[in-house]
């Protein structure tokens, strides 16, 4: 099967006064049609600056050093700035993590949603189709009273709401792929449930392709197909939901899933010890090899490759796979 | 035992000072906040040792030459002369003495006055004190301080002292707001409230547990200040209820010499500058200790 | 419906402080030393005569008697009579002001076109050559007084290169329009005398931008920070993502939420831009109120002065309460806060 999204060694870094960060160091990913994949990881440790690379809405001091990012076989970072907006909306979409301040504050809900489905869809919609999509969709997002919603400002809704109408934003164009950036992770508990369960619908009606990001495992197991676990602006591990959870190869894989707090009891009192290292003097081999504890002398002189260690499951370790 | 206690709970880890060279450091990297610093340097000196370093110091006071009236500037009279024959560059160099004086009054005078009923009302929030207080600073601020500056010392002899009072008089509330601003937001953050429950007088938690917040928003307010306060003395001597001649004030020589304009142009133009040189100095310092202030909260 | 409650309670705030500062400056007035029934009259006057004036001034009368009259006269539009001109203030005032509001008008107008047009170019293309030249010319608007852009302007464009006229109103071949509002440049449209019109637009240019330097650069200041700041935040990364074209977002999503602080600012500084006003009409000859209130200030007038004081201090309680209402038109977080 063609793959829908396609990254190959994307390298991005930041300006900052002292420097430049390198924060993301060869990232690979692959997303098929109709996939859901989990990218998991700690705050910090790149997964929203690649998605940001991919839809080209880094902040001006962001920088694609080097890499490609496909999506039905064009390289979107060297395509116009024309056709990336025509790509944007009806192909690839993006949930924010935080519904407050994803939402422009001094337009209605409405307003906003309009203009999307406007411009982002396929063709060109008018005010009035527009409009009957938008309370259609916000309809299909479990809004109560979807025509009052519309003439109402993002201060007048709870948190779980505000998320419903991005994600009702973000789904009105029908986007081949969409990015869901930790989409639960700023709401109450108790709507966490609510607002998985209604997006996982979503998709499923719709056969989107999903890359959901989170550092909350237990979400992920639910909602991908496939994980990818990502460290210091790497994919370390990558490979079936089922078979990471089941065989964890990598050592942050392991750690992290050993730090999951459990029913069972366990998991509260371990921390994966140790930071994410210095982006601006990034270590030279193995970003994980400082706190790594079966570091062995080439990990921190040579980087690991992703490698194939078991069919479906890759992974960036020397430990684990030999990597020549 | 209790004074030991509260030091435990003070904030002071917030105090800019403790890291002066750190400071220095970083307020020195910005080249813009070097050049107001030397610029204020420049100027104090000149003011400190105009007596000095002035060409023609006596004509920095009652002085009549009638024949080198309206010279234009040359190599004996870098800024030319004005109506009575005087070295405008003296002038101006005695001008900023008292300039400087003023400015150093007036916030001397509104600063402490502005700051304490600011602080006050600030944590005595939701009382009839604090009501009372920030009512009349909304009094105060309602009308813009030169007018009320104006109308202060018009019914006031005009002269130097009395403009200080009268600028000081408007200047307070600006303070008294900025304070209670901070202060009211701080007022029930935990180290406050740790404060009381020990059983820290009012006055204690004022002066060691608030002051302090504020410290770095007043250290760059104040120094702004003095150049906004400098423009408000030379405006009002512009209108002739400052210094009155032949004491040489920026002010009454911008005053004078635009009647002259626009032939004997130098006689209002390097007031005019000496005036905006002052005010840029400060301003440009004023905004590296801005952004060295709030770097240090980040 | 909190519309009207919130316009009432600021009106009530606005009202509780102007009272309060026709006392103060009533208070302050009264701390007069020197006769101002003498200084009216001149050293010739007798002291019957003085004495005379001074009762029918009512000057003699204790402070709070004063005062209260004072307050029910005000109440009614009557603000005394000037001792100097010795007609009522409300007349002179009312003579006086329409120039100073066409110059403040017309600086307002000034600072909000070009403020914002060069803090949204700022803002837009931050970090470029297009923005360092915004931020140094701000720079320099911000530190330097009205009076000396007055004296520049003046200088530069009005003898240098004879471009524009520097002094008065109108031209003294020009007749003037008949006074409707008595802004000179809006009646001479109204009455359709287009060479009056324009003569007096002409006239009105260096004061107004002499005067609007300060505010411009300030503008452009607020603008620029407050569009790089809301640039960079999500919801314009969300729309962004969903498709909307970057022109839209620009124009729309980015300008509406960035212009509060503006906004904001210009209403605070348009009571600056009156008492700077009284500068710059010194140096342009401006037959505004600056000239009667220098007048009434070193001659101490005290019903014109405490009469300019108030008038200004109406404006500004005015000019704050129309601007916090465009705001909480233009941010519904704050007009929606108490749902």
């Amino acid at each position: 099967m063609e793959p829908l999204l396609e990254l190959k060694d994307l390298c991005i870094s930041y300006k900052i006064y002292e420097g430049r960060m390198k924060v993301i160091d060869k990232v690979t990913l692959t997303v098929l049609p109709g996939e859901k994949i989990g990218i998991v990881g700690e705050s910090g440790c790149g997964k929203t600056t690649t998605m940001k690379s991919i839809l080209r809405i880094l902040p001006p001091n962001g920088r694609v050093d080097s890499g490609q990012a496909f999506f039905k076989g064009k390289d979107l970072l060297k395509i116009s700035d024309t056709d990336m907006q025509r790509i944007r909306g009806n192909g690839i979409s993006m949930i924010f993590q935080d519904p407050t301040a994803a939402l422009d504050p001094v337009f209605t809900v409405g307003d906003q949603l309009i203009a999307v489905i406007r411009y982002g869809s396929k063709v060109p919609i008018n005010r009035r189709e527009a409009r009957t999509r938008a309370i259609a969709a916000l309809k299909e997002a479990q809004m109560p009273d979807p025509e009052r919603i519309m003439s109402n400002y993002p201060v007048q809704l709870s948190g779980g709401m505000r998320q419903r109408v991005c994600i009702a934003m973000a789904l009105a164009t029908e986007p081949e792929l969409l990015i869901a950036d930790e989409p639960t992770t700023s709401l109450d508990v108790t709507i966490q449930d609510q607002v998985l369960r209604l997006l996982h619908s979503l998709v499923e009606r719709r056969k989107t392709s999903v890359i959901f990001i989170t550092h909350n495992l237990g979400v992920v197991r639910v909602i991908a197909d496939k994980v990818n676990v990502m460290y210091a602006g790497t994919i370390v591990e990558s490979g079936h939901t089922q078979e990471i959870f089941t065989n964890p190869l990598h050592p942050y894989t392991v750690d992290l899933l050993a730090a999951m707090p459990r029913l069972s009891g366990g998991g509260l009192e371990e921390r994966v010890p140790g930071r994410i290292p210095d982006y601006l003097n990034p270590p030279l081999g193995c970003r994980f090899q400082p706190r790594c504890t079966k570091a062995q002398l080439r990990c921190s002189l040579e980087k690991p490759k992703l490698v194939e260690a078991k069919p479906g499951h890759f992974v960036a370790c020397f430990l684990e796979a030999g990597n020549e | 035992m209790l004074n030991q206690k509260i030091k435990m709970y003070s904030n002071s880890s917030r105090f800019p000072f403790e890291n002066l060279k750190r400071s220095w450091y970083k307020f020195s990297r910005n080249p813009l906040s070097i050049l107001g610093l030397g610029l204020l340097f420049i100027i104090i000196l000149s003011a400190l040792f105009a007596p000095w370093i002035a060409p023609y110091p006596q004509h920095a006071g009652k002085f009549i030459d009638l024949k080198e009236r309206f010279q234009p500037p040359s190599t004996s009279h870098l800024c030319g002369t004005d109506s009575m024959g005087r070295d405008i560059l003296t002038r101006i160099l005695f001008g900023y003495r008292i300039s400087l004086l003023l400015g150093v009054v007036v916030l001397s005078i509104s600063v402490p006055i502005g700051v304490t009923i600011g602080m006050v009302a600030g944590y005595c929030k939701g009382t009839v004190i604090e009501t009372i207080c920030m009512r009349i600073t909304d009094i105060f601020l309602s009308v813009p301080p030169l007018i009320l500056a104006m109308a202060v010392a018009s019914v006031l002899r005009p002269n130097l002292q009395n403009s200080m009072l009268a600028i000081s008089l408007t200047w307070w509330p600006w303070y008294s707001r900025l304070i209670y601003g901070v202060v009211s937001g701080t007022r029930n953050e935990f180290f406050v409230q740790s404060a009381e429950i020990i059983g820290a007088s009012k006055v204690h938690i004022m002066v060691r547990e608030l002051f302090p917040q504020t410290i770095s928003t007043l250290f760059t307010k104040v120094t702004l200040d003095m150049g906004y306060a400098i423009l408000t003395g030379a405006s009002l001597s512009f209108v002739g209820l400052g210094a009155q001649p032949p004491t040489p004030d920026l002010g009454t020589m911008v005053s004078e010499g635009s009647k002259f304009l626009p032939e004997q142009w130098w006689m209002s133009v390097f007031p005019a500058l000496a005036i905006v040189l002052v005010i840029l100095a400060f301003n440009l310092v004023g905004d590296g200790l801005r952004d060295l202030f709030s770097l240090e909260r980040v | 419906m909190n519309i009207f409650k919130f316009i009432g309670n600021r009106l009530f705030q606005g009202i509780v402080v102007l009272i309060g500062l026709s006392l103060v400056i009533f208070i302050i007035a009264r701390v007069v030393p020197g006769d101002p029934a003498r200084l009216a009259l001149g050293s010739t006057a007798t002291a019957e005569q003085v004495a005379e004036f001074r009762s029918k001034m009512g000057l003699d009368k204790p402070f709070y008697i004063q005062y209260w009259l004072w307050l029910q006269h005000a109440v009614h539009g009557d603000l005394g009579i000037s001792l100097v001109t010795r007609r009522p203030v409300a007349e002179d005032i009312l003579q006086f002001f329409p120039a100073t509001f066409e110059l403040c008008l017309m600086s307002l107008i000034f600072e909000g076109i070009f403020g914002i047009l060069l803090g949204t170019i700022a803002g837009r293309f931050a970090n470029s050559w297009a923005d360092n030249a915004v931020r140094l010319f701000s720079y320099i608007g911000v530190v330097t007084p009205p009076f000396v852009f007055g004296i520049l302007f003046m200088l530069f464009f009005g003898y240098l290169l004879h471009w524009l006229p520097s002094i008065g109103q109108l031209s003294p071949n020009i007749v003037g329009p008949p006074r409707i509002t008595g802004l000179i440049v809006l009646d001479s449209l109204l009455t359709g005398n287009f060479l009056a019109a324009k003569d007096a637009f002409l006239h009105l240019l260096l004061p107004s931008l002499s005067l609007a330097m300060g505010g411009i650069a300030q503008d452009a200041r607020i603008t620029r920070a407050s569009i790089v700041d809301n640039s960079g935040k999500d919801f314009i990364n969300a729309l962004k993502s969903c498709g909307v074209p970057n022109m839209f977002i620009m124009f729309k999503y980015l300008l509406k939420p960035s212009l509060i602080p503006t906004v904001s600012m210009m209403g605070l500084s348009f009571a600056y831009t009156f008492s700077n006003a009284f500068l710059i009409e010194t140096i342009y000859g401006w037959p505004g109120m600056s000239r009667y209130g220098m007048n009434a200030i070193l001659n101490k007038d005290l019903n014109a002065i405490i009469g300019v004081v108030m008038v200004l201090g109406i404006i500004f309680v005015t000019v704050n309460l129309l601007v916090d209402i465009i705001i909480a038109y233009l941010d519904p977080r704050i007009r929606l806060r108490t749902q």
